[in-house]
């Protein structure tokens, strides 16, 4: 496996997965609170909704030419990465809370449960929000495996990664029944932000018209570029409420 | 109309977020590196773009949520 298609796998990966946790947070909550036949009809409609993105756009982003393609996936991912990486640097520096599903998970559950009374059947109020959950997680999933896998004309690759991701976490759901409260997701947030940050520039300045010193090697000095200039900003901003992405477990 | 407007302001917001210098930061840069990459020496112009929207939105950022 080359160099760009390990960061592919590793990046799609990691970005599932922790959409996937806080999307099974939401699921969870709902399920235990209104009844699981709602909740998991929610979670599939959103499924079904984007396999069906999935499908209409796969197809448009791969005919794409491959500069025009990478213009646009670079800058896509650069836009994208940029969010998570400064999201994870001012989470990181204390700056702003920590994702925590287990709060989050106690708001879901107060909320479910002062939304009515369940009646026997459907129940709107579980699959609407477990809908939306999954929808709208998935889709920066989607965004993701799809913008990394048609430059690379490697789509199997990214649905592999992706689909593994949600499989892990759904048994890993299922298996302890609660919120995946330990997983370092702010670290893993921080990992996928340098990743994508990464090959935003390279593709984009790429697509762009610009040649890199080195070729596809190039990468090997922006990874690490992008990831000592994320940890400085860390450094540099840290307050008393501070961690240090990957140092310590995050209980996110 | 009004729908189509709404789209676009979702799609917007879906890829922009809520720090829309970084986003017109970045289509500038790509602007400047095929401006300026007639014999493909711009590869400079991208990472140093990065460096400081990143830079600059977290310093922004702190500025707004610790002022002292």
């Amino acid at each position: 496996m080359s160099g760009q298609a390990l960061g592919l796998a590793v990046s799609v990966f990691l970005a599932c997965a922790v959409e996937a946790i806080e999307a099974l947070t939401i699921v969870l909550a709902v399920g235990v609170t209104r009844g699981w036949r709602s909740a998991l009809s929610g979670c599939a409609g959103a499924i079904v909704v984007l396999g069906a993105a999935t499908a209409i756009v796969g197809p448009g982003l791969t005919s794409l030419p491959i500069d025009s393609l990478r213009l646009v996936v670079g800058g896509l991912l650069l836009v994208f990465g940029l969010q998570w990486l400064r999201k994870a640097i001012l989470r990181a520096t204390g700056l702003i809370p920590r994702h925590d599903e287990a709060e989050i998970y106690r708001e879901e559950v107060s909320a479910a449960r002062a939304a009515g009374a369940l009646h026997a059947g459907f129940d709107g109020y579980a699959f609407t929000i477990a809908f939306k959950g999954v929808l709208l997680e998935g889709l920066e999933v989607v965004f993701i495996a799809l913008t990394f896998g048609a430059n690379q004309h490697r789509l199997g690759l990214a649905a592999a990664a992706t689909l593994t991701a949600i499989l892990l976490v759904a048994l890993v759901g299922i298996a302890v029944r609660a919120p995946l409260a330990r997983v370092p997701e702010n670290a893993m947030k921080f990992s996928v932000g340098v990743m994508l940050t990464s090959f935003g520039i390279f593709w984009g300045g790429e697509g762009a018209g610009a040649s890199w010193p080195g070729g596809d090697a190039a990468l090997l000095a922006i990874v690490p570029a992008v990831l000592l200039l994320s940890l400085g900003l860390v450094r540099l901003f840290r307050t008393g409420a501070a961690e240090v992405p990957g140092a310590t477990v995050v209980e996110a | 109309m009004k729908r189509v407007v709404e789209l676009a302001a979702g799609i917007w917001e879906f890829v922009a977020g809520d720090d829309w210098v970084t986003a017109a930061g970045v289509i500038l840069a790509l602007g400047l590196t095929a401006l300026i990459s007639e014999d493909g020496s711009a590869w400079f112009v991208m990472p140093t773009a990065v460096a400081l929207l990143l830079g600059f939105s977290v310093w922004q950022e702190a500025r707004k949520r610790d002022p002292g």
